[in-house]
Formats: C-alpha cells, structure tokens, sequence
C-alpha cells in the first residue's frame, strides 16, 4: 500500500481563535507540496498537528492507513515523520557533528544502548558526517551549534531532518534569512530529495520563484482553512493568493 | 581510562587533579597513616561515586532532584539492617549491596516516570516531598532501622581493626582490617566511577545531553524522553545505593542524621556545581574538595596560632571570623571565590578555556 499522508477535518483552536480549521488533505508519496499563506495563517500550527507537537482539537491524521492522531511527538517521528523546524531548534552546547550524529542515532534506534561507547559507532558518526557534506557544514564539525551563523544554524537544521531518513519531510521556511549565496545549498538538496521519488515532501514556503521551480502542487492556507490546492501555476496566478499575499511578495 | 570510556577531564589542569586525586587516595594509608586520614580518603572515594551519580541526574540530563540522599540511604540501611541483625557476614553485605541498588533504581525511576510526565518543576517538588518522607520513616519506624540513633554493627572479622592480615607492617604501617576496609571501598568506587564514565558516554548518555539541551527536539528526533529521563533516574538512584553501601561500611554505623539530613543533599550539589556540571571528573574534584573542607577547614582555624588573634586592632577584628565554629563562613566564601573563578565549574570552565 502507498504510504500517503492524510488530514481529515484538522482543527486546533486556542481559546476563541481557531488556527487551523478542518484541513483535509492527502500527500502523495513522490510529491512536493508546497504550503503557501501570510503569516499567521497556521502553515506552522499545521505541521505541528502533523508531527505531534500539538494535539488537535478535532480531527484526524493518517500516515499509511494508520491512524497517528493520539500519538505522541517521538512515536510519530518513529513512524517516518521528519520535522525541520522555523524556528531554528538544536541543541546549542553539542557540536555540529554531534547534532546529527543523534539523529542518526535516533534513526538506528541505538539509543537505550548504555553499555557500548558512542564514539565506536564509527557508522553513525560516518553517516551524520555524510550529511554534514551535503550542506556543506563539515568545517565547522566540532563547533558548538549555538554559535554557527544563522544560515549556517538553517543548514544544520535541514541536515538533522535529512539524517533521520523519514518517509515524509517538513521543512518549514528552510531558507527563511538566508543569505543569497546560502541558499542554493539547501535548495539544491530539497530538489535530489524530491528526485529520489518515494518520498512525501512538505514545504512552507514564501518566495514564490522557489515554490514555482521545486512544487509539484501548492496548497493555499488562510486564517487556518485550506483555501486554494492545484498545480503551481494556477494556484500562484490565482486571485485568492494574490489577495493573501498583497503586500508580502508576489 | 581512554579504553573504557574515551573521556578523559578535557584539560591538564583537570587531569593533573584528577591523577593526583586518585594517587593520593591510593597512597594514603601509608603516607598519613591511621584511622582519621583513612576516615577522611574513604569518604572522598564515597562522595565522588555519589556526586558523580547526581551528575548523571543535573549535568547530563537537566533535572534536579533534592531526593538523592534517600537512594543513597536506602543502600546504606539495606546493608546496615541485615548486618545489625547478624544474618551472616559477607552474605549480608553482598545481597544487601544488591538489594538496595536495585530497590533505589526501581524508587527513583518511578518516582521520576510518574511526576516527570508532568513537568520538570514538578519532579524537583516531587523529590523534595519523598526527602521529606523518607527522613520520617527513618526516624519513626524505630524496629527496623533504630530511629533516631540509627544501628551500628559489627563488619567480618577481616574488615574489622584487631585483623592482621600480615604479620609484620609494611612500608611501617600496619596491614589490618581497617585498611583492607578502606581499599574495598577505593576499588569498588574506582570501578562504579568508571562504569558511570561509560555510561554518559555511551549512545544512552548522549540521548541525555541531548533531551538536557533541548528535550522538545530530542522527541521530534524519536527519543521517548520521559523513558529516557526515568532510566537516568533510576542509574542514578542505583549508583547512589551503592555509594549508600560503601558508606555504612566505612562508618559500621548508619543513621539519619549521617545519611539522610539535608546538609548531604546541599553538599552533593555543592560537589557538582563547583567541580563542574556534566562533567563527571569535575563532581570528584568537588567531592574531594569538600569533604577534605569539612575535616580540615575546622581543625585549621583551631590551630591558627594565638598570635594572630592577639595583635592589636586586627586581633579582636578577625578573632571572631577565625573562632573555630566559623568554618562554615569560611565554606562559603571558599565556594562564591571558586564559583567566581570558575562559573562552569573547575572542569567546566578548564574545558571552555581550552577549547576558546
Ligand atoms: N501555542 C499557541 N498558542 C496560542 N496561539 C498560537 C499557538 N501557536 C500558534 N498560535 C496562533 O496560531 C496562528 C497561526 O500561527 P502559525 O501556525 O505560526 O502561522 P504561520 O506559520 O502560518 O505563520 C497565529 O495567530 C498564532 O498566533
Ligand atoms: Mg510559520
């Protein structure tokens, strides 16, 4: 069976406001989608209720047939959910290497090994420095993430979600203040990710010339409904993006 | 150490104290012989497995437990209990060792699987109430573990003074009961040091620093961090039993006040933050550094010579700071000198220097 990604009716309210309001939506493996909509229009709260940092208030998700609504954060996460966060998210006093390295070792599911050191695992730490190659971060290895550049910090981030080999992939705003010459990297990345073809990719997304070149499908959310779903060139022309965007970009 | 573990202090400042802490303690018995000193080294190799357990607990994974000192009680009586009631020798000893060890690891762990879950803050209250409890039922059920006066009782005959295991001394000291008592205790703390060593270095002890730095990206990673935070508890409770057992056999006498007042709970975090957090070389250095503070900062302020507080002007000005029952004045303006110096702690901020 496909291993397809549904929301059926997703809801989340806090207090009086509903961020997310009945999202229904199913993500095709060998698909990148990318979730347009102005700020505050729940892309974040979304893929919050996806991944498991949030519990909806209504709702369902489904990965595969199986239902993922009440699970927790780690178990969807083993289950093939992989999560890159906008709000950059490391674990600032380990080393660049080490940030992957756990993921890695999340991956391999050698986590409750207490009795072996980390430091033999010679696989793992190959596999996070192979990922560390494809952001082009391995000179600054054994620096503490905490003080990487923002840019560099995005990339790191993208590369933790990469070593996790997930089955879905969010990327939230991956590029969100990177500089011009950063950006390629990690675009580049989501590009051969996308032709590997088996993967169900997410994307929030703000420039449209980057949503044009890697979507296979945009999504439009405002004020938390679903809005416009189509193929990028429509969806972009279209009056109802157009009018969410008025004034952000075009 | 680099094959058992491959962490090593992290900087030749550390690791000079370090080689040093562990010489002294080895020489000790025939440097400075006689029971004091062998009092004082003992209770360095006891409170270094202890900090170094809380280590586990604060430096590694991020959370605070006042309930440390109830773990460590619990292998002290486990011993002491069997012992007092003369249920055999080495046998009590060793299934009392166990029993506590794994009664501790069980206690801590669900303690922590059932108010972590609820926030760390939580835990922390959690801990301080079980502190609490555990000092009443020490004192209160009087059958089992002698209340207030605690038990004493007696060790086999080959841990105990009058044995002489050789005939003639060696290096001029006499080879007896108590200092093969002694070195039991340095081997077997040598050992569950490095076993903790292991540990945090280990897949396992990397999850924790990891869920310590940031536990909401450690589960988006697939870490159940509340499993990982319960098992920390309970090697951490485990070790602090067997740290428990250690002390009752050096002290052949175990009672709340020696292991359960709160002063040991404020001292085992004073080990730690001075000597550095997460670390784990850095909790020995404290624990060395504080316990020999609490044998000798007294007994130097008793010996400070008659002269200084009979100087004019300055005499009766400093008398009264240097009055022998001052000493704890003086621990604490040690530990604001040393957390001034060094904000991460002696390892900690050694490390910081060399990597900068
Ligand atoms: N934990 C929360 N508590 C209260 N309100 C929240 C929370 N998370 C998000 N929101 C609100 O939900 C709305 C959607 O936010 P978000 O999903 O971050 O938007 P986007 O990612 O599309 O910019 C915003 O109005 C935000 O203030
Ligand atoms: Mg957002």
């Amino acid at each position: 069976m496909e291993r397809v990604l549904l929301t059926r009716d997703l809801t989340i309210r806090f207090g009086g406001q509903v961020a997310v309001d009945r999202v229904s939506c199913a993500f095709q493996p060998g698909t990148l989608t990318a979730i347009v909509g102005p700020n505050g229009a729940g892309k974040t709260t979304y893929f919050n209720l996806i991944s498991g940092q949030l519990r909806p208030s209504g709702g369902e998700v489904f990965l595969g047939g199986a239902r993922l609504t009440h699970m927790s954060a780690p178990a969807r996460a083993r289950r093939g959910l992989g999560r890159a966060f906008q709000l950059t998210n490391l674990f600032p006093d380990l080393s660049v290497l080490e940030n992957v390295r756990l993921a890695v070792q999340a991956q391999a599911g050698t986590g409750l090994d207490f009795l072996s050191m980390a430091a033999s695992h010679a696989d793992l730490r190959d596999r996070a420095w192979a990922q560390l190659e494809r952001v082009a971060l391995t000179a600054r290895a054994a620096t503490p993430a905490s003080v990487l550049s923002h840019g560099d910090q995005r990339k790191l981030e993208v590369a933790i979600l990469m070593a996790l080999e997930p089955d879905v992939f969010m990327f939230d705003e991956p590029t969100a203040g990177m500089s011009v010459d950063e950006m390629p990297v990690v675009l580049d990345l989501i590009e051969r990710l996308k032709a590997s073809g088996d993967k169900i990719i997410l994307l929030v997304e703000h420039k449209m010339d980057v949503v044009r070149r890697l979507a296979d499908r945009v999504i439009v959310l405002h004020n938390g409904a679903l809005v416009a779903d189509g193929e990028p060139a429509e969806v972009v022309a279209s009056a109802i993006v157009r009018e969410a965007y008025l004034g952000v970009s075009a | 150490m680099k094959p058992l573990s491959g962490d090593r202090p992290g900087h030749p400042a550390a690791t000079a104290l370090i080689l040093l802490l562990l010489a002294a303690l080895v020489a000790l018995p025939f440097v400075l012989p006689g029971a004091r000193a062998m009092g004082t080294g003992g209770r360095i190799a006891i409170f270094v497995v202890l900090a170094a357990s809380y280590d586990i607990l604060l430096g590694y994974t991020g959370i605070v437990s006042f309930a440390h000192t109830v773990f460590f009680a619990i292998g002290a009586y486990a011993v002491a209990i069997p012992l007092a009631r003369g249920w055999g020798g080495w046998e009590s000893i060793l299934l009392g060792t166990l029993a506590g060890a794994v009664c501790a690891a069980t206690l801590s762990a669900a303690i922590a699987l059932l108010s972590l879950r609820v926030r760390a803050i939580f835990f922390s209250m959690v801990t301080l109430a079980a502190a609490s409890l555990a000092q009443l039922l020490a004192s209160q059920m009087r059958d089992v573990t002698g209340g207030e006066d605690g038990i004493t009782f007696a060790l086999p005959p080959a841990l105990t003074p009058a044995f002489r295991l050789l005939a003639e001394p060696l290096f001029g000291t006499r080879v007896d009961g108590r200092m093969l008592t002694y070195y039991l205790i340095l081997a077997v703390a040598l050992i569950l040091f490095l076993a903790m060593l292991r540990i945090v270095n280990s897949p396992f002890g990397r999850v924790l620093q990891a869920i310590r730095e940031n536990a909401f990206r450690a589960e988006a990673l697939g870490y159940r961090v509340v499993t990982y935070r319960a098992l920390a508890s309970g090697l951490a409770g485990g070790f602090a039993a067997l740290a428990g057992s250690l002390f009752a056999l050096q002290l052949r006498y175990v009672g709340p006040d020696s292991v359960l007042s709160f002063d040991i709970m404020v001292d085992i975090l004073l080990m730690v933050v001075i000597g550095g957090m997460g670390t784990l070389f850095g909790p020995a250095l404290g624990a060395a550094l504080i316990v020999m503070c609490h044998t000798y900062l007294q007994l130097a302020l008793q010996s400070m010579p008659q002269t200084v507080r009979d100087l004019p002007l300055i005499g009766p000005l400093v008398g009264p700071l240097l009055a022998p029952d001052r000493w704890l004045l003086w621990l604490g303006v040690l530990f604001v000198a040393i957390v001034y110096a060094f904000p991460a702690g002696i390892v900690g901020t050694l490390r910081q220097r060399r990597r900068a």
